[in-house]
C-alpha cells in the first residue's frame, strides 16, 4: 500500500517535462503522470523484492543446504498474469483516450465528416496528431483554422501562409487558434517537433503529411527536426512564435503580399 | 552435409582438428571451439564498438560540435550501433552460448550441422572487418542503423554499400545459425528427453531460431532492394523516382523489431539457467515460463510498426500496434515475476554472477516500463526519436542483454577453462558497470522528454550538464572493462582450478570435465530430466553414465 501510494507521489508530483504549451501538452502530461505513477510502482516493487530477496535470502557461511523446492504456483502464475494484462489493457484504454483527446483518430473519420469547411484532404495524406481540434470552439466561436504549408529541406524548414502567400522561416502562430499544417519534404525524412506543444511529426519526401495543434501559451519555442537527416541535422533548427491575436495580424498584413479583402 | 555423431555412439572420432589454442583460429567443427570464438570475436568488436561510443560521449561533452566532423560523426554512430548489434549482442547471445550450451542440453555430441555452423561463424570476421575498415577506405555509411531511405540513398553510395554488404554477410551467419538450432534441438535431442525437460535455453533458443528464420530473409531482401537503388538508381525507395520510403521503414522493422527479441530472448534463457543453480531452487513455473516464451516470439513478429508512430502510418495501424506492443508486457512480466520467484526462499550465493543477473532484473524492467509507455502513440509521438528512446533501448540491450552475457561468463567461464575467475574482481566489475551504466543512461530519459533528439552532435547549452553526467557514466563503464579483461585472462592462465561442477549445478553440461573433452562426454551422455531438480530427491533422477548406457541401447 505504501509502494502504491509512493509510487502514485512520485508520478504526480516529479516533474521531468518542458513547459506546457499547447493544448495537447496538459492532455500529454496527464497520460505521463499516470504512466510514472504505474511504472514507479512496478520498478520501486520488482527492485524491492529483489534487494530484499539477496538480503534475506542470501547463503550464510557454512550453509550447504538447498533451497526450498518450489517449482511454481498456480494461482500465483494467474495472479501475475492477470494483473499485468489488466494494468495493460487498462494503459492502452486510457491512451486511446487521450489520443482521441488529442485528435489522434480524427484523420480515421475525416471521410465522413468536413470540419468548418476545411477540405478533407486526400487519402494519401496520413499521420497528424491534434487534427480532432479542428473545430472545436471552447470559447463558444467558430475558429477558422489556419493553413501552412510546411516544407523541409536539408537543413531548414520554410513556413507558407497560402492566405497572404507569405515564406518565412519562422513559424508565426496566433495563441488559442488552430494551425492546420500540410508538411512535405524536398529531400530526406524530416520530422516537425516542439518539445512544448508534445508533438512531433515526419516530414516525408512524396508523401505529405498533416499535423494541427493549438498553442495555449505566448512565447518562443524551438522547431527541432528529430529524423536524422544529414550532416547538420543536429543544427536543423527553427523557432515557433506564439503571439497574441493583435501581434500576430500585426505581423501578418507586415509581410501579406496579397492585400486584406 | 555432415551429421553430427549420434548421442549413442561411443567411439571417438578421429581427430582432424587441430588442438591447443591453435585450434581457435582454425575451422573447428567442435561446437564449443565454435562457440568460443564467437565469444572472444564478439568482444573484440565490442571493444571497438565502445570506443565508437566513447566517441559519441566526447562529443557531447559540449554542446557545439567540436570533436570530430559532423558527417564523421554520424558515420560514427552508425558503426557504433551496427557493431553493438549485429557483431556482439546478436553472435553472442545467440551463437557463442548457443553453440556451446544447447547440444549439451540436448545431450548430443555436436550440432545438427557443424561445418555449417564453422562457416557461420567465419562468416562473421570477415564482414566486421569490411565494415570497420570502410571507414578508412571509402568513409563509412552515415545514415544510421536504420539506413532510411532517401539518406541513405543520397550520402556518399560506397561506404552505405559496404555496410548493406556486411549486413548481409552477418544476416547470412544468423540465419545459418537459426537453422542450425532449430535442427538441433528439434532432431538432435536424445529420443527419451522430452521437449518439456529441456532446459529452458533451448526454448529461449528454439523461439529466437524461429525469429531469425522468419524475419531476417526479409531484413535481407530489403537491403538487397536498397543496394539496386543506390547502385543501379532504381526506385524501390526513392520517392524521386517514385519509390515509397515508408515501404522500407515496414520491411526493415518487419526484422528489426525481432532483432529486439533475437538480443534478448536468449539472454532470458541464460538468466533462466544462472538464477536456479545460485540459489539452489527450481526454476518458478517452468510451463509458464514456456509459453511467455513462445507468446513473445508470436506477439514480437505483430508490432514492428510501433518504431513508425511518427511516420506516415494510419490511425488504425496505430491502435493495432500499441495494443500488440502493450500485450508483450504480459509475457514478458510473467518472467520477471518468476525469476523474482525463483530468488524468493533461496540459498543464494551472492557472486559476479547472480549480481550480473540481478542487475539485468532490475535494468530490464525499468526499460520495460518504458517500453510500454513508449507504445502508446500519444506518448510516443513527443519522445519519438529523442534521448528518451536512446536510453529506453541501452535499458533493453546494455542492461538487459550485455549484463546478461557477462553474468554469463562468471557462470560458464570454469567450463570453458577448468579455471574460477576471481570473484572479488568481479565484483568491482560489476558495480563499476553497473552505477557507470545508470549513471550514463538513467539521466538520458530527462534529456529526451525535454527536447534533445537523437544522433545530434549539437545541442542546446542548457542539455550540457545532464550530458557531461552522461558521459562521465560512459567513461567509468569504458574503465569497468579493465578488470573484467584482466580477470579474464588473468584467471585463465593463474585462476583458481575449479574442478568440473564447481556450482554442484544439475544441467548436463556440467556432468562432464572441465572444460570438456571433444565430444563431450567420455563414454555414455548423462540423461538429465531435471534439470532444476534443486532441494529436492528427483535430483536423483539425473542418471549417471553407466545407466544411461544401458537405457539408451533400444
Amino acid at each position: 500500500m505504501a509502494l502504491i501510494i509512493g509510487g502514485i507521489w512520485i508520478g504526480q508530483n516529479v516533474n521531468l517535462l518542458p513547459a506546457e504549451a499547447s493544448k495537447n501538452s496538459p492532455i500529454y502530461d496527464e497520460l505521463f503522470k499516470t504512466l510514472f505513477s504505474i511504472g514507479a510502482i512496478l520498478f520501486i516493487g520488482i527492485t524491492g523484492l529483489v534487494i530484499f530477496s539477496l538480503v534475506i535470502f542470501r547463503r550464510r557461511n557454512g550453509d550447504i543446504e538447498d533451497g526450498i523446492p518450489l517449482e511454481g504456483n498456480i494461482s500465483l502464475e494467474i495472479f501475475w498474469t492477470a494483473v499485468p494484462a489488466i494494468v495493460v489493457l487498462f494503459v492502452g484504454i486510457y491512451s486511446y483516450d487521450i489520443y482521441d483527446r488529442m485528435g489522434g483518430m480524427q484523420p480515421l473519420m475525416a471521410g465522413d465528416h468536413d470540419h468548418q469547411g476545411h477540405t478533407v484532404q486526400s487519402n494519401r495524406v496520413w499521420g497528424g496528431i491534434g487534427s480532432g481540434t479542428i473545430g472545436e470552439n471552447s470559447l463558444g466561436r467558430k475558429i477558422s483554422p489556419l493553413d501552412v504549408e510546411v516544407t523541409a529541406m536539408q537543413f531548414a524548414f520554410l513556413f507558407h501562409y497560402p492566405k497572404g502567400d507569405i515564406i518565412s522561416g519562422e513559424l508565426h502562430v496566433p495563441v488559442g487558434e488552430t494551425i492546420n499544417m500540410t508538411m512535405e519534404s524536398k529531400d530526406v525524412i524530416h520530422a516537425f517537433w516542439v518539445p512544448e506543444f508534445r508533438l512531433k511529426q515526419d516530414i516525408i519526401p512524396g508523401q505529405p503529411t498533416v499535423l494541427s495543434f493549438t498553442a495555449t501559451k505566448e512565447g518562443r519555442y524551438p522547431i527541432i527536426c528529430a529524423e536524422l537527416c544529414g550532416p547538420y541535422h543536429g543544427g536543423m533548427r527553427s523557432t515557433v512564435v506564439v503571439e497574441d491575436t493583435k501581434a500576430y495580424s500585426e505581423w501578418f498584413n507586415k509581410n501579406s503580399k496579397i492585400s486584406e479583402v | 552435409m555432415t551429421l553430427a555423431f549420434p548421442p549413442s555412439n561411443n567411439e571417438p572420432t578421429e581427430k582432424l582438428q587441430p588442438t591447443g589454442w591453435l585450434r581457435y583460429l582454425s575451422f573447428s567443427l567442435d561446437h564449443k571451439v565454435i562457440g568460443i570464438q564467437y565469444l572472444v570475436c564478439g568482444f573484440i568488436f565490442y571493444l571497438i564498438g565502445g570506443v565508437l561510443a566513447g566517441i559519441i560521449r566526447i562529443e557531447l561533452t559540449s554542446p557545439i560540435s567540436d570533436f570530430i566532423a559532423r558527417d564523421v560523426y554520424n558515420q560514427v554512430l552508425t558503426l557504433h550501433g551496427t557493431i553493438m548489434i549485429f557483431l556482439w549482442i546478436v553472435p553472442v547471445v545467440n551463437g557463442a552460448f548457443g553453440n556451446y550450451l544447447i547440444p549439451f542440453y540436448v545431450g548430443a555430441r555436436d550440432m545438427a550441422f557443424p561445418r555449417l555452423n564453422a562457416v557461420a561463424f567465419w562468416m562473421i570476421p570477415p564482414a566486421g572487418l569490411m565494415l570497420i575498415s570502410s571507414y578508412f577506405i571509402t568513409g563509412a555509411a552515415q545514415s544510421g542503423w536504420t539506413a532510411y531511405p532517401p539518406l541513405s540513398i543520397n550520402t556518399p553510395a560506397a561506404g552505405q554499400i559496404i555496410w548493406i554488404l556486411s549486413v548481409l554477410l552477418l544476416g547470412g551467419s544468423s540465419i545459418f545459425g537459426g537453422i542450425n538450432f532449430i535442427a538441433t534441438i528439434l532432431k538432435l535431442r536424445r529420443p527419451s528427453l522430452k521437449l518439456m525437460q529441456l532446459p529452458m535455453y533451448c526454448w529461449a533458443m528454439l523461439g529466437t531460431s524461429i525469429l531469425v528464420v522468419l524475419s531476417t530473409p526479409v531484413l535481407a531482401g530489403t537491403l538487397i532492394l536498397l543496394s539496386f537503388d543506390i547502385v543501379a538508381h532504381t526506385g524501390f525507395f526513392n520517392p524521386a523516382l517514385g519509390g515509397n520510403v515508408i515501404v522500407y521503414q515496414h520491411l526493415f522493422w518487419f526484422y528489426s523489431h525481432p532483432a529486439v527479441y533475437i538480443m534478448v530472448l536468449p539472454a532470458f534463457g541464460l538468466v533462466s539457467e544462472i538464477l536456479p543453480v545460485h540459489c539452489r531452487k527450481p526454476l518458478f513455473g517452468y510451463v509458464t515460463m514456456v509459453y511467455s516464451i513462445m507468446a513473445i516470439v508470436v506477439l514480437g513478429l505483430v508490432v514492428w510498426a510501433h518504431h513508425m508512430f511518427t511516420s506516415g502510418t494510419p490511425p488504425w495501424m496505430r491502435l493495432f500496434f500499441t495494443i500488440a506492443t502493450a500485450f508483450i508486457a504480459v509475457p514478458t512480466g510473467i518472467k520477471f515475476f518468476n525469476w523474482v520467484a525463483t530468488l524468493w526462499g533461496g540459498k543464494i550465493s551472492i557472486n559476479s554472477a547472480i549480481l550480473f543477473s540481478c542487475g539485468f532484473i532490475v535494468n530490464f524492467v525499468l526499460g520495460g516500463i518504458t517500453g510500454v509507455a513508449l507504445a502508446q502513440v500519444p506518448f510516443d509521438v513527443h519522445v519519438h526519436d529523442t534521448y528518451f528512446v536512446v536510453a529506453h533501448f541501452h535499458y533493453i540491450v546494455y542492461g538487459g542483454s550485455v549484463f546478461v552475457i557477462f553474468s554469463s561468463v562468471y557462470h560458464w567461464y570454469p567450463k570453458f577453462t577448468g579455471r574460477m575467475l576471481d570473484e572479488n574482481i568481479g565484483r568491482i566489475h560489476f558495480f563499476l558497470t553497473f552505477v557507470g551504466f545508470n549513471l550514463c543512461f538513467a539521466p538520458q530519459h530527462w534529456l529526451g522528454l525535454n527536447g534533445m533528439p537523437r544522433r545530434v552532435a549539437e545541442y542546446d547549452p542548457q542539455f550540457a550538464f545532464v550530458n557531461q553526467i552522461s558521459s562521465a557514466g560512459a567513461l567509468i563503464m569504458a574503465i569497468s572493462t579493465l578488470p573484467f579483461i584482466w580477470n579474464v585472462v588473468h584467471s585463465a592462465l593463474k585462476g583458481k582450478v575449479s574442478g568440473d561442477n564447481p556450482w554442484n549445478a544439475l544441467t548436463s553440461e556440467w556432468l562432464t570435465s572441465s572444460p570438456p573433452p571433444v565430444e563431450n562426454w567420455i563414454g555414455a551422455a548423462p540423461l538429465v530430466k531435471e534439470p532444476y531438480g534443486y532441494g529436492s530427491s528427483k535430483k536423483s533422477v539425473n542418471l549417471s553414465p553407466k545407466e544411461i548406457s544401458t537405457e539408451e541401447k533400444e
